[in-house]
């Protein structure tokens, strides 16, 4: 039994890495505490308090933002699956509510204002009825996109669809939904998306007290999300998952099917990102195919890219600042955030392919030396080559 | 656990790619608790018979694992059925800990309420790897940190947990100092007391020291197969070896 064990050590002479401080259970669990405690701190008390309702109704559209970006973190940091059309799953959660919305708006009986103004049916789609209860509508906004991500996923893994193809894949699926929605202008308001939505289940949504109602649930879901995924993260099945990511052959031989895990992950970004959906209609007033086709769904990778993919954190601040700078350089220079959010997607996948959190990891263990020293040394072994 | 150790039975078994027959009609039959080395020139078709009982190849032909028949399953529920094997190239997962790759080993049987609960303290199949592999000092190390030979025994080890009754090993000492080879070798005699493994080398030393019996492949096909001394003595070994036969001199497997 032991003979190997003792060859081992008398063989292999590197002695093990400097013990790292190891970190028991309760201190993750408390440091885990502590940091949502102070994110709740900071949406529900600073946020508030310092934000004008203008601000603050950004931020409850950049928080949307964020919780597509969790379920991306998920299903492409950890399960290496590259979802570049989760604006399909946003898109069916935002119109799943706002077809409730525009039904409620109506009052019952009615049609929404578009049907009426392209005068092109007498009476409300078979299809749109179940949207008038609330008691259909608001699970379907999550269970609606599980289920396609599910139909989708179980064909797309099990024929080991993986990579760039994936990539492809989902992305002409989100260019799919859009030509649909455009093309059903009549029943899906086309381009123009369900507009101009007035009341969120008997509340007037121009009233900014019941704006703040509405950024306040949007808060307290991405922090909800955040703990779903953290436990996801977290558990054996979060560990299976980064191994089928690095290894899916050899998961494989260890009796497992990945298609079943990787299909999970997906599933459950792909409810996040319907959620998100569902809760962006009554922050913003609007869904459209704009919102939700190929350039709206790439941005959601780029900022879980700047953001560091494979973190918990990292996702959803980098969300965040990316739609932060992008409003906020869209003021000033109209036009000049294509080139720059080009750029910064460049930059970060070429010389940080972990995102803005593998700084905060570089600096916190200290390697920074080490990493600008293996840059200087990268730069002169090119010289020498040159 | 306790019933009978199975053996392995090989048919007939023919794999072909575009027309090429990379495996063209071997049988052999590997008995419960050998330790069998299947040597060859390169292009034998060594690793490709290993693919086609693992269910990663097309095959024809028959192989069974005691009773079971394992052609026409898919991988991982070969695998379920107590087939492990290892790659060439190590696989482990190189950003998980040591732990954590035996932890995942042990646990393709586990149901969801299992796998979507965190893992407490070390399972007690996990606890005897570590020992036996030697790794117990580094369960919380990164496996891309490991030595190559430790990251070799770490495979071994995840077959262990993973509860493989049939061990197919890829080169499972190339690249390993000599020390390492013994300890690797000592390990093989360990587990195969209560398994079958087969073991795909190069490095004929090895191959004299813990082998127990050899299966040599040429071209697809079996070429010899017997103890040690049968094979080195077979005059077909030292001609494919040489290219010419000797009755003089060293054999291969000597030099």
């Amino acid at each position: 039994m032991t003979t190997v064990a003792r060859d081992s050590r008398t063989v292999v002479d590197p002695a093990p890495p400097p013990a790292k401080p190891a970190a028991g259970p309760s201190r993750h669990r408390f440091r885990a505490v502590a940091g949502f405690a102070f994110g709740a701190a900071l949406l529900f008390a600073v946020a508030p308090l310092v934000l004008s309702d203008f601000r603050l109704s950004l931020l409850a559209k950049y928080l949307c933002v964020a919780m597509v970006a969790i379920g991306i973190g998920l299903a492409w940091g950890r399960g290496g699956m590259l979802a570049l059309g989760q604006g399909v799953f946003f898109g069916l959660g935002g119109y799943a509510m706002a077809m409730h919305l525009k039904l409620a708006d109506a009052g019952p009986g009615n049609m929404p204002d578009f049907m009426l103004l392209y005068g092109q049916l007498d009476e409300l789609p078979l299809w749109w009825r179940p949207f008038a209860s609330p008691w259909f509508a608001l699970p379907a906004t999550v269970l609606l996109p599980m289920a396609v991500a599910f139909v989708l996923g179980s064909l797309v893994f099990r024929r080991r669809v993986r990579g760039a193809y994936f990539a492809i894949l989902s992305q002409a699926l989100a260019a799919a939904m859009v030509i649909l929605l455009i093309g059903q202008q009549g029943t899906t308001g086309g381009t123009n998306g369900l507009t101009d939505i007035q009341g969120f289940f008997g509340y007037d949504l121009d009233d900014p007290v019941n704006q703040r109602m509405v950024y306040f649930i949007i808060a307290g879901t991405l922090l909800a999300l955040l703990a779903l995924a953290r436990h996801l993260m977290q558990c054996r099945y979060g560990e299976l998952l980064v191994a089928v990511r690095d290894g899916e052959e050899r998961v494989r031989f260890l009796g497992y099917d990945p298609a079943t895990v990787k299909l999970v992950a997906y599933v459950v970004a792909a409810g996040m990102a319907g959620l998100a959906g569902a809760l962006f209609v009554p922050a913003v007033g609007i869904i459209s195919p704009a919102l939700i086709g190929i350039v709206p769904s790439i941005e959601f990778v780029i900022g879980v890219a700047v953001g560091g993919r494979a973190t918990l954190l990292g996702p959803v601040l980098g969300a965040v600042a990316v739609a932060w700078a992008r409003t906020a350089l869209s003021e000033r220079f109209p036009g000049g955030w294509t080139y720059l959010q080009g750029l910064l997607f460049v930059v970060v996948v070429a010389f940080l392919p972990g995102g803005l959190a593998s700084l905060i990891g570089l600096a916190r263990r200290g390697d920074g030396e080490r990493w600008f020293g293996r840059l200087r040394r990268t730069r002169r072994t090119e010289g020498q080559a040159s | 656990m306790t019933d009978q150790l199975p053996g392995l039975y090989v048919r007939d078994l023919r794999v072909s790619f575009d027309g090429f027959t990379a495996v063209d009609g071997v049988s052999l039959d590997v008995a419960p608790g050998d330790i069998r080395f299947l040597i060859g020139p390169n292009g034998a078709g060594k690793t490709t018979l290993v693919d086609a009982v693992t269910g990663l190849v097309r095959a024809t032909g028959s192989v069974r694992f005691g009773d079971r028949e394992l052609l026409g399953r898919p991988v991982h529920r070969i695998s379920r059925l107590g087939v492990g094997r290892t790659f060439q190239t190590s696989t482990v997962f190189e950003e998980l800990t040591v732990l954590q790759n035996l932890d995942i080993a042990a646990g393709a049987r586990r149901g969801w309420a299992t796998l979507l609960r965190r893992r407490h303290g070390i399972p007690d199949e996990v606890a005897e790897a570590l020992e036996v592999i030697g790794l117990a000092g580094r369960a919380d190390q990164l496996a891309g940190t490991l030595a190559h030979g430790q990251k070799q025994w770490l495979e071994i080890g995840m077959l262990l947990v993973q509860d493989a009754r049939l061990l197919l090993l890829d080169e499972p000492v190339a690249g390993m100092s000599h020390e390492e080879r013994d300890a690797t070798g000592e390990l093989l005699e360990q587990v195969s007391r209560d398994r079958t493994v087969v073991v795909i080398e190069h490095d004929m030393d090895f191959l004299r020291r813990f082998a127990r019996t050899v299966t040599v492949l040429h071209a697809g096909r079996v070429l010899s197969e017997g103890s040690v001394a049968q094979v080195q003595a077979d005059p077909r070994v030292q001609e494919v070896y040489l290219g010419h036969p000797v009755d003089a001199g060293p054999t291969p497997l000597e030099a």
